[in-house]
């Protein structure tokens, strides 16, 4: 297992949200995170990653017990995000962005930057522009990109597709899929739109007011009709 | 003529000045929307410092150029370390606490240096434009505002630790997502603007001289450029400067020099109405 939660519970200040979360990744693995709005997936996100301190159970991440460790640390130790709302610096150039990405790869940033720009080469003609001035999906693609320049072994993605124009889905899509089955990357990915997690993943976790509620095949999900 | 080349050279010092008098304060204040009211002391410590190490026998310019930032830069890494770390995102908690750390720092130097005004001559001579004086020190002062305002620039926009800053600055948490500690980028971003307001004092110490509770003048008129300059640290800066020093040196020239303070303050009251986020609150948001 790359990631493991034991009985997490984390919220805000002290309203909790998350209660007693179990759930794992396996290395190579792409685990969706489905449910509607409000039930905590961005929280649980946010939890994995350290932003929120777990208040119960702890999390472990490639084999040690991270839940005292700070957000960037557990960045450093392989742990990417590709945030909900993208969450691009909107005042640097897209090439500044992937620079922040790479900046801690260790390795070459600008060939760690060729490299990616290789996967999602719609980025090529764009690195000079300003990163708050992209259209949405641009700016999709460039989170993604730069979440890539960090070499991660477990990335983390916080519905992607949300307010993206269909073209740029399927080119996300596409490349998502090109990493699990060519790089075998790790994948948490939180959606809404089904046939999206569907294509990605063959476990689907359902989340429900702040608990895992189930859990399902893509097929089973695309039957599923709760909430749709 | 001469009278117009000595009003402005009058004027570029002016500027040049409150360049140096505010650019540590918008470096803290722009990165880090920490409003630091002991800037005014860490002036005054750069003064102190410089005197000291004169007096000492190190040779002034670098007691001027290399002591009184060094001084002032580590103050701030220890100020950073015990009290502003713990206050991030407090804006109000903030002030009072650099407030009750200017009286402290008042009160130590008081104490150690006595409540005299303490000076040291102007170490370049006078240079004549036709009939008229005109003390070589500033262009000096010009000199340092200018490499102090070309460092900086080139310093957030070139280097790897400026991009970390400006990303920094713009989305703290991302930044952390992607392997940065915030919590090191605004330690080392206090330091560098601590050791700004101690270069600044030490470069205005001969000028000015100083004296315990010099700061409070100071932090004034910064806190003013700051806030009409700003989000941008450099732009926002320079602009202020430039037209409140203006206003400030032609109506001293025009009147007298205490007019000439309260024509800034008025010039400063005028140009927040019209923007009430600064010269570059607008369009400048995450620049530099
Ligand atoms: N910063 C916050 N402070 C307080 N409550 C929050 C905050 N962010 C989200 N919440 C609450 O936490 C719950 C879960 O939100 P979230 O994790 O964003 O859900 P999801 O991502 O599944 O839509 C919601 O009830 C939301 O109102
Ligand atoms: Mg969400």
């Amino acid at each position: 297992m790359i990631l493991e939660l034991n009985g997490v519970g984390a919220g805000y200040g002290r309203i909790p949200i998350l209660h007693h979360v179990d759930m794992s990744v396996a290395e190579g693995e792409c685990v969706g995170l489905w449910g509607p709005n409000g039930m905590g997936k961005t929280t649980l996100l946010k939890t994995i990653l350290g932003y929120l301190p777990a208040t119960q159970g702890s999390i472990n991440f490639m084999s040690e017990d991270v839940t005292p460790v700070a957000a960037h640390v557990r960045a450093r130790k392989g742990l990417g995000l590709v945030p909900q709302g993208r969450q691009i610096f909107p005042a640097l150039t897209v090439l500044e962005n992937l620079r922040m990405g790479a900046a801690l790869s260790g390795e070459g940033e600008r060939h760690v930057i060729e490299e990616v720009l290789e996967q999602l080469p719609r980025l090529k003609s764009l690195l000079k522009r300003t990163g708050g001035l992209l259209s949405g999906g641009e700016q999709q693609l460039l989170a993604l990109a730069r979440c890539l320049c960090g070499r991660p072994k477990l990335m983390m993605l916080d519905e992607p597709t949300e307010g993206i124009q269909p073209s740029i889905n399927e080119e996300i899509a596409e490349t998502l899929r090109r990493l699990i089955s060519e790089k075998s990357l790790a994948m948490i990915v939180v959606e809404q739109k089904r046939e999206f997690i569907a294509v990605l993943a063959k476990r689907v976790l359902l989340m429900q007011k702040g608990s895992i509620a189930g859990e399902m095949t893509a097929a089973e999900l695309l039957a599923h009709d709760t909430f749709h | 003529m001469d009278y117009l080349i000595a009003i402005g050279l009058e004027v570029v010092s002016g500027i040049a000045s409150l360049v140096l008098i505010s650019i540590g304060l918008a470096v803290v204040f722009g990165m880090m929307k920490v409003i630091n009211l002991a800037h005014g002391e860490f002036l005054m410590m750069g003064g102190y410092a410089t005197i000291a190490a004169s007096k000492a026998g190190i040779n002034i310019w670098i007691a001027i150029l290399v002591i009184a930032p060094l001084v002032v830069g580590l103050v701030g890494l220890v100020v950073e370390r015990l009290v502003i770390r713990h206050l991030y995102g407090r804006v109000i908690d903030t002030m009072l606490a650099t407030w009750g750390l200017s009286l402290l720092f008042i009160g130590l130097v008081t104490t150690v240096f006595g409540n005299t005004t303490s000076g040291i001559s102007s170490p370049l001579g006078a240079v004549n434009i036709g009939p008229i004086g005109f003390s070589a020190y500033k262009f000096f002062i010009v000199a340092v505002a200018v490499a102090v305002i070309v460092t900086l620039y080139l310093l957030f926009k070139l280097s790897r630790f400026g991009l970390i800053a400006r990303a920094t600055m713009q989305n703290a948490d991302m930044s952390a997502a992607l392997g940065v500690d915030p919590a090191r980028v605004y330690a080392a971003t206090f330091a560098i603007g601590s050791a700004l307001a101690g270069l600044a004092g030490g470069v205005l110490a001969p000028v000015t001289g100083v004296v315990p509770s010099i700061g409070a003048a100071f932090v004034a008129k910064a806190f003013i450029t700051v806030i009409g300059g700003g989000s941008a640290v450099l732009v926002g800066t320079l602009s202020a400067s430039g037209i409140f020093a203006t206003v400030n040196q032609l109506a001293s020239f025009a009147t007298t020099p205490v007019i000439g303070e309260v024509a800034l303050l008025g010039a400063a009251i005028i140009l927040l109405r019209l923007f009430p986020r600064g010269i570059t609150g607008r369009f400048f948001k995450g620049r530099i």
